[in-house]
This record gives C-alpha cells, structure tokens and sequence, in this order.
C-alpha cells in the first residue's frame, strides 16, 4: 500500500516537470526538466521491480541530456512562442484534450486492475527459465534466448538510426561534393 | 486505475508538445516525454502486487520465487526500447542541428515561409 502512494506522488512530479517542459520559456531549462522527469522515471522503474531498465534509464537519461544540451546551448535559447500563447488560450485543443481522457478513463476499466497481471505467456519463461537458459536474471533470459530474434532485429533498429544520424551530421563529404560542384560550374 | 490515468495524462502532455508547440526542441522533447509514458505503461502493466524482482537470488525459494516474481516479459522488450529511443532521439536532435544550419531558426512556422 505504501508502495501505491509513493507511485502516485512519484507520477504526479513527473505531470509537473513535463508541464513546466512544455510552458516554460527557456530552451536550456526545459531541456534540463525533461532529465528530471526522465530520473523520476527511473526510481519509479526501482519501486515496479525493475531494476535493469533502472539502470538502463540512467544511463540513457545521461546521453539524451547531453544531446539535447548540445542541440540548445549554441543557439537562441528563448522559445517562440507569443506571451499569450498557453494551453488555456487553445479552446479546440483544451476540448480535443477533454474528450480523449474522457474515453480513456473509460476503456481503462477494461484492464485487468492494477498488480494483477496476465502470466499466460510470462509464466512459462517463469517455469522453464532456469532449467532451459540457467540465468539467474529472467529478463536476460528473455532478451538473450526466448526472444534472441526480437533483439537481433531491435539492434538493426538501433544501428540504422545512429547510421542515420551520423550521416546527417557528417561535413567532409558534403563540402567535397560543394567543390566538385563549384569546379564543374567553372569549366 | 488512477496510475493507468495519470500515465496517460503524461502522454496526453507530451502530445500537446508535439502538435502545438512552434520550437522544434520542444517537439522533441515531446516525443521523449511520450516514450517515457509508453514505457512506464508496459511496466505497470506487468506489476504484480507485493511482487520482487525477476531475479533469483541464492537464498531464495524457487516455487515462492515464480509465484511472486513481476511479469519478465515487458520488462524485457522495454530494455530495447528505452536504447532504441536514444538512438532515435539522436537523429531528431542531428537533423534539428542541420535545420538550424540551414534556415536560421528553429521555429516551425518561419521555416515552412521560408521555404515559399
């Protein structure tokens, strides 16, 4: 039970920093908000039994703060936005907002209650899972043997992605290729 | 029930960052705020009352252990997930440099004029 408290106060800072997020006027400060809901995020993964996607959250949470940082600290830090501007102003938005936690807290209901899960497929990794694998930690059993496949592909997910941003990011080939143009207008 | 709802208001909040907002790192930030909420949502899902962790460890009873231990299985997927989405959030963040290089601007609006 006390456990259930802590999750809801935990949940609600983390509403709050992501408001501020949003309606904050500061590109920096916003940036370094999000972090704080990203390390809640993580203590929240600490109390739900989770303790490697803790870790992973962390780390990861790290790296972003320091992409983002980079992507903000160079360049005007004000966000655009008129004064006026906020979420109250936007009356089809507020309604649009209405209606979609309207349905929400309705079809929520049809959910198994919260801390009683379904096991039908878990269950087996469960039963089978230190006899077929012999890994103490289940979720690297999972990721590593039961669903190996799964992780192959989400690796080519992840490689892509990084490929992909790298070769946006990249100079040398770019200003090799503005040379060559410059030297075929010449001739 | 509650926790299912506050979650999804996070959602809710990164959404409205995504559609409304003119700053492109706020559109980012919006994204990640809504990756967070779909994580934490596959976890809760699979918590189980007074359930410990899906680890054994050496002084524990194998039987009570399967019983009590939370579901293994999102846990799993959200692992990839959350490394999946710092990956992506590395392309967004690369092409927003690139757009500032090339426009000047990080606003949404003057970026669409300027193009004519």
């Amino acid at each position: 039970m006390n456990t259930l408290v802590l999750l809801h106060i935990l949940l609600g800072f983390m509403i709050i920093g992501s408001l501020v997020t949003v309606e904050i006027r500061n590109m920096l400060s916003a940036v370094i908000s999000v972090g704080a809901v990203g390390f809640a995020l993580s203590i929240m993964f600490l109390f739900l039994g989770a303790p490697d996607i803790a870790i992973t959250q962390v780390i990861v949470e790290i790296l972003s703060l320091i992409l983002l940082i980079r992507s903000t600290i160079n360049v005007d830090n004000m966000a655009i936005e008129k004064r006026g501007e906020h979420v109250l102003s936007n009356r089809a938005t507020l309604i649009f907002i209405g209606i979609i936690l309207a349905f929400a807290w309705f079809s929520f209901h049809s959910l198994r209650p919260f801390g009683y899960p379904s096991m039908r497929v878990s269950q087996f990794y469960l039963n089978q899972g230190l006899k077929e694998v012999g890994a103490t930690n289940f979720v690297t059993s999972v990721i590593l043997d039961f669903r190996a496949y799964d992780t192959l592909g989400e690796a080519m997910v992840l490689f892509t992605s990084i490929s992909g941003a790298f070769a946006i990011l990249r100079r040398w080939k770019r200003e090799q290729h503005k040379d060559f143009l410059r030297i075929d207008r010449e001739h | 029930m509650t926790l299912y709802f506050l979650n999804f208001v996070l959602f809710i909040i990164g959404l409205y960052a995504l559609v409304a907002k003119r700053h492109i790192v706020k559109k980012i930030l919006g994204v990640s705020i809504m990756e967070y909420s779909v994580n934490l949502f596959l976890i809760l899902i699979g918590f189980k009352k007074s359930g410990v962790a899906p680890i054994l460890m050496k002084d524990m009873d194998l039987s009570t252990f399967i019983k009590t231990a939370v579901d293994p299985l999102p846990q799993a997927l959200v692992l990839t997930s959350i490394v999946i989405g710092l990956g992506t959030l590395a392309l967004m963040v690369a092409m927003a440099i690139r757009i500032y290089e090339r426009y000047g601007t990080f606003d949404m609006h003057e970026i669409n004029r300027l193009r004519g």
